[in-house]
Parts: C-alpha cells; sequence; structure tokens
C-alpha cells in the first residue's frame, strides 16, 4: 500500500545562541491511510520538530537542510504557500499538548472552529454555524449551542482539548497529529480523549500519529510504533512485534523502564547516561553509541545509519543486532 | 458591568485625597502671596495684612481648607489672584485648546506607533525594526521643547510651510461660533473652510512635537506585545489550522497584544498632559500648562490647585476608560 505520509531522509537544525542543534539526521517513516502510529521518545529526541515539520510550522529558529516530506505523493517542502496554507487543516491538522494554551484566550471557542471552518469551505453563515455545533456535538461537549459562546478561560483542561479535537477534525484531515494530547490531562480524562480520538480517527477513516513519551498509552492506542532517539527513528514495528521482541537495544532499554509492562517495580530499570548533545558536531552516526552495552568498533564506522528490515513490518537502525 | 460601576465609585476617594493633597501642598509652598500681590513699596504692613485678610490666608488651615472644598462643591475653583478672573471661567477657555492639542497628538501618535510596532514585530532584526528602533529612540531622548524648536526652526523659519507659533489661531482671524471649543471642529461645524485650515495648520507642528514624544512607548509596546502573541501557542495552532496570514496577524495576535497596549496608551495619554506644559509654553498655546506655569511662578493658589484637580480628574478617567477598553478586548477581565 502506498504511505499516506511517507517522511524521508528529513534533518532539521536549529540556529541557537550556542551552536546549532542538529535536531533531526536524515529521519525516515511513513505513515500509512488510517493506522494509528505512536512516536514514542524522550524529551528532546526530535518527536515534536517531525511533527512542526511535517505541519510547516517550525518556529524561525529552524531550518529544513535535506530530505523530503511527500504527502500522497506530493513533497510538502516544494509545496507553495498559499497552497501549503489550504493543505493544512485538510490535508493533516494537529493537537496539542496544553489545550488552553493552544486555544485563543480573547476568542469564542465557537468562533475559532468557526474560522477553520470557514477557511477551507465556502459554506454560508448558517452553515458554519450548524457545522461547528455538530463538531462538538462529535466531540461529545454538553450543551454545545452555550459552549460554543465560552471563552477557554471557562472550560475545563479536558473541554479544552475536545474543542481542539473538534478544531483539527472540523475539515475531515487524512492524518490527525496528536502532539502529547493527554499531557496534563487527568487520567480519566486521558483514557476519555484518546478514545475519542480514536473513535473519530476511525470514523473519518483519519490516521492518527500519537506523539508521546507514555509508552503503555501508546502501546494501548497504536497499530505501529516508532521509537525516537536523538533525531533518529531507531525501530518501527507493529505494536505486538516490538513489545514481543524489541530489536534495537534503545527499545529494549525503553520498554524495561516503563511500570506496566516491567512486571514488578524491582524490574524496572534506567537507561544509562543521557541523550548526546545534539550541538555537537562530532555526532556518532548513531546516537545511542554513547549510553549502549552492545558498542562496537564498527558502529562508530562513518556512513550513514540505515534502517533496515528484521521482520515482517520491522525495522530497526542498528549494526549490531542481538 | 457591576466592575465598571465599582471602578467608577473606586475613583471618588482618590478624588478627595488629591483635593487635601493638593491643597496642603499649595500651602507649604515658598514665599507669602499676600506679600507678593502687595507687592508695591508704598504698602505698609497694615496693608499686606488686609490683603491677607481678603484673601482668607489669616484664617486657620482647616477653615481655610472647608471653605475650600464648601466652594468647590458649588463649582467654584476660586478667583486667580494674578488675573482676578473665576479660575473656572479660566480653565473652561483654556482647557479646549490643551484637549485638542492632546488628543489629535495623541491620535497621531496611535496611528504611526502601532503598524511601526506591528511591522517591527513581523520582521524582527529587519531594516523596518532596526529603523522603528531608531525613531522610537529619538523621539525619547529628545526633549520636547528641543523637538519643537527644531521643527519649527525647519518648517516655519527655514521651508516656511507652516505658520508662526504664535497659539491656536492667526490673529487676523475670527474665532469660528463655540460649540466644542476645538477650533477645528468649529469651523467645520460652522463651515469656515479657511478658519479650519488655518487651525489645523497651527495644530500640526505642537501636535507632531507631542506625538513623536509618544510615539517611543507605544512603539516599543507593540512590538514586544505582537512578538510575545505570535510566539504563543494559540497562534501555532491557528497557522497549523491554515487559516490566512491576515486573519492570524490582525485577528488572532493584534487583539491579544491590544491588551499591553491599551494599558500604555493610558499611561502615555496622562503623561503627555504633563508634556503639555513645555509644548504650550514653545508654541504659545493658550492651554491649561502655560497657564499653570504662571501660576507657580505667581504663587497663584486657586488656579493651581485647580490645575491639579482638573489633572487627576482626567488622570482618573482615563484610567477608567483603559478598564473599560480591557474589559471589551478580554473577557477575562470582566471576572
Amino acid at each position: 500500500m502506498t504511505p499516506l505520509l511517507s517522511i524521508r531522509a528529513l534533518s532539521v537544525e536549529f540556529d541557537t545562541r550556542h551552536g546549532t542543534v542538529h535536531a533531526l539526521d536524515r529521519l525516515s517513516l511513513d505513515i500509512a491511510p488510517g493506522e494509528i502510529i505512536g512516536i514514542i521518545g524522550e524529551s528532546g529526541s526530535g518527536k515534536s520538530v517531525t511533527a512542526h515539520a511535517v505541519m510547516g510550522i517550525l518556529d524561525r529558529a529552524a531550518r529544513i537542510t535535506g530530505g523530503e516530506v511527500l504527502f500522497q505523493g506530493e513533497n510538502l517542502l516544494e509545496m507553495g504557500r498559499r497552497a501549503r496554507d489550504g493543505w493544512r487543516g485538510r490535508g493533516a491538522s494537529i493537537i496539542f499538548q496544553n489545550p488552553r494554551a493552544a486555544l485563543n484566550p480573547i476568542r469564542a471557542v465557537g468562533d475559532q472552529i468557526a474560522d477553520v471552518v470557514a477557511r477551507h469551505s465556502s459554506l454560508s453563515r448558517r452553515a458554519i454555524r450548524a457545522r461547528v455545533l455538530e463538531l462538538l456535538r462529535h466531540v461529545r461537549i454538553p450543551d454545545p449551542e452555550r459552549r460554543a459562546r465560552a471563552y477557554p478561560f471557562q472550560l475545563s483542561g479536558g473541554l479544552c482539548q475536545r474543542i481542539g479535537i473538534a478544531m483539527a477534525l472540523a475539515c475531515a484531515p487524512r492524518l490527525l497529529i496528536a502532539d502529547e494530547p493527554t499531557t496534563g490531562l487527568d487520567v480519566t480524562t486521558q483514557a476519555a480523549i484518546m478514545a475519542l480520538i480514536r473513535e473519530r480517527a476511525r470514523e473519518a477513516g483519519t490516521a492518527v500519529a500519537l506523539i508521546t513519551h507514555d509508552v503503555a498509552l501508546a502501546a494501548g492506542n497504536c497499530d505501529r510504533l516508532a521509537i525516537m532517539h536523538a533525531g533518529h527513528v531507531v525501530e518501527v514495528a507493529p505494536t505486538a512485534a516490538i513489545l514481543a521482541r524489541p530489536r534495537h537495544p534503545y527499545t529494549a532499554g525503553l520498554l524495561r523502564s516503563v511500570p506496566s509492562l516491567a512486571g514488578s517495580l524491582d524490574q524496572l530499570q534506567a537507561i544509562p547516561g543521557s541523550m548526546p548533545d545534539l550541538r555537537r558536531p562530532d555526532l556518532p552516526p548513531c546516537r545511542f553509541a554513547e549510553r549502549c552495552p552492545r558498542r562496537l568498533p564498527r558502529c562508530d564506522a562513518p556512513g550513514p545509519l540505515a534502517l533496515t528490515a528484521c521482520g515482517p513490518g520491522h525495522l530497526v537502525a542498528c549494526r549490531n543486532l542481538p | 458591568m457591576t466592575r465598571i460601576g465599582l471602578r467608577v465609585l473606586s475613583a471618588i476617594p482618590t478624588l478627595f485625597g488629591v483635593v487635601v493633597i493638593t491643597f496642603l501642598l499649595t500651602r507649604v509652598l515658598p514665599g507669602d502671596p499676600a506679600v507678593f500681590f502687595a507687592s508695591n513699596p508704598s504698602m505698609s504692613a497694615s496693608d499686606i495684612a488686609a490683603v491677607r485678610e481678603n484673601l482668607g490666608l489669616d484664617r486657620p488651615l482647616y477653615d481655610q481648607f472647608l471653605i475650600y472644598l464648601g466652594n468647590l462643591a458649588q463649582g467654584n475653583l476660586g478667583r486667580s489672584i494674578a488675573t482676578g478672573q473665576p479660575v473656572a471661567a479660566e480653565f473652561a477657555r483654556r482647557l479646549p485648546a490643551s484637549a485638542e492639542l492632546t488628543l489629535l497628538a495623541f491620535l497621531l501618535a496611535v496611528v504611526v506607533a502601532v503598524p511601526l510596532g506591528l511591522v517591527a514585530a513581523l520582521r524582527p532584526g529587519s531594516l523596518v525594526d532596526h529603523a522603528v528602533r531608531l525613531i522610537a529612540t529619538l523621539g525619547v531622548s529628545m526633549p520636547t521643547f528641543v523637538s519643537g524648536l527644531l521643527l519649527i526652526h525647519v518648517f516655519y523659519f527655514r521651508a516656511g510651510v507652516l505658520p508662526e507659533p504664535i497659539g491656536r489661531l492667526d490673529p487676523f482671524l475670527f474665532e469660528p461660533a463655540r460649540v466644542t471649543g476645538f477650533l477645528t471642529i468649529d469651523a467645520l461645524i460652522s463651515g469656515e473652510g479657511q478658519v479650519f485650515r488655518a487651525a489645523l495648520l497651527q495644530l500640526l507642528l505642537p501636535a507632531v512635537t507631542m506625538a513623536l514624544f509618544a510615539l517611543a512607548p507605544l512603539a516599543r509596546m507593540t512590538r514586544a506585545a505582537m512578538i510575545a502573541a505570535l510566539g504563543s501557542d494559540f497562534i501555532r495552532t491557528a497557522r497549523a489550522a491554515g487559516l490566512s496570514r491576515g486573519r492570524i496577524v490582525l485577528i488572532y495576535a493584534l487583539r491579544n497584544a491590544m491588551l499591553p497596549v491599551v494599558t500604555t496608551m493610558g499611561m502615555v495619554f496622562s503623561y503627555m498632559l504633563g508634556a503639555n506644559v513645555l509644548v504650550e509654553r514653545v508654541f504659545s498655546w493658550p492651554g491649561i500648562g502655560a497657564f499653570a506655569i504662571d501660576s507657580i511662578v505667581n504663587l497663584d493658589y486657586a488656579p493651581l490647585q485647580g490645575f491639579v484637580l482638573v489633572m487627576a480628574a482626567i488622570f482618573i478617567a482615563v484610567n477608567l476608560v483603559v478598564d473599560i477598553v480591557t474589559v471589551l478586548i478580554d473577557p477575562r477581565a470582566e471576572d
């Protein structure tokens, strides 16, 4: 099947006062239509940068230095600004963590959803209003007529995230990127939000990229998992395969550090070391090498680290597989 | 709306405090107005005492204060020792002159500064941004009397394109029938095009002088607030939803950025009322600022108290307007 989104050898750098951060290094990842894929990694691993690069909302300091992002075969990076604006919201959309801050504090939430609907359609004012109420009902907001007139500060975090989802789904995008959508929400709200995202996506055939540092959350909700470390995708595989037999040493370490997957608390293990400083000019081809228990001299040999197949739909970027 | 009502009520004790303080402050100013007023070599000590009694200055302080309060309640601001005119009448004549000048200057400053700040924020570090910074720095660092004199030198003395800085209107023209007290508006109402033009030309230089001074804080605040707003999460959401750039900048970012800008506008406006004193001097503007300076020099209590009181009232009113506008922009402020 042709992928919906195909990120190929994407490199992104950030210019900072303290040097250039090599945030993404030749990152490749495919997302199939309608699938739910979890993109997992610790803070600074490049999950959000990947999402922002796909959406075209990287901040000023960021520079895309190579690669392509194909959406249904078309390279988004070569799209004109107007075409890209039109693609956002319809091709792909994104929901953010910290849902209240992600909404305009001084605009009624219904108007904010209406702005998105109006941007991508030529509906009449009445039709837009009806569509807004329909979207609010879809994300199960009680009393939508009244809530449409509310401001973000009058709504709970969970309700704000439902508004965010309604906005993101307003124009039936093919891909929904959920960037830590449940961080900062309480546990029951988290579950409800995840269920809602899955349900809406399944119904519309929308693919979902769930970006999270929560392995258990991703494992419980996703068809496939992509593990990121220091700007690389180190392993991609169907969820069951990766949980049963993680091939990359980082993935294995990550799974041993998750309470619900490790069995008892005594078995929990931390991954030694920390991510390398991405401003270093001499980053090794494998950015996990310096923390890796299986490091060999050939791990440090020059040349890019490729993702290679090691099972059905199972890709891993490691030169010394167990 | 109750918030606005409460805010209006809270202005009353502030105003009373101002009355007390100005009363006391003017009484501790050095010099004896009776001596000053009676400064005639032929006057004897008994003549001076008579003047003092006439002015009520021989009575105890609290008595003077009560008399002052009673007069205030009747709209009587006292009588100027120097001119012999009732202070209230003097203000009624002069306040519109100052108000016309300050309002035009404020309008000019806002109309120029907000777009400048906006453009600077959209391209930080660009040529426009640096130009705005330069203009703003020049605007604040030059005292108004210097920039005023400079403008007079260039536009009146050298280029000769603007009229002599001698007040509100060419002395050979008649003032239009008084409706608002603003010469430009009154001239328009009575349909006197020539008078309107003359009055506007007279207004231009002093207004620009004051506007230059107000430009800096407004432009800088607009820039800073816009940069903060453009960097916030909800702008990222709007961009990710594909909203057009114009809508994002004007509806999403600018409206949020206006909150601190409106507060700054209030401060700048109040500040401009103070700056008026110097600008009015330079341009021989018959406003309240020039009147206040004369009163200080002449130890003329009544107009001075009146001036401070009127200024305080305007200041309180400006703050009130800022609060109301803030509530209108920001739904969060209402609670």
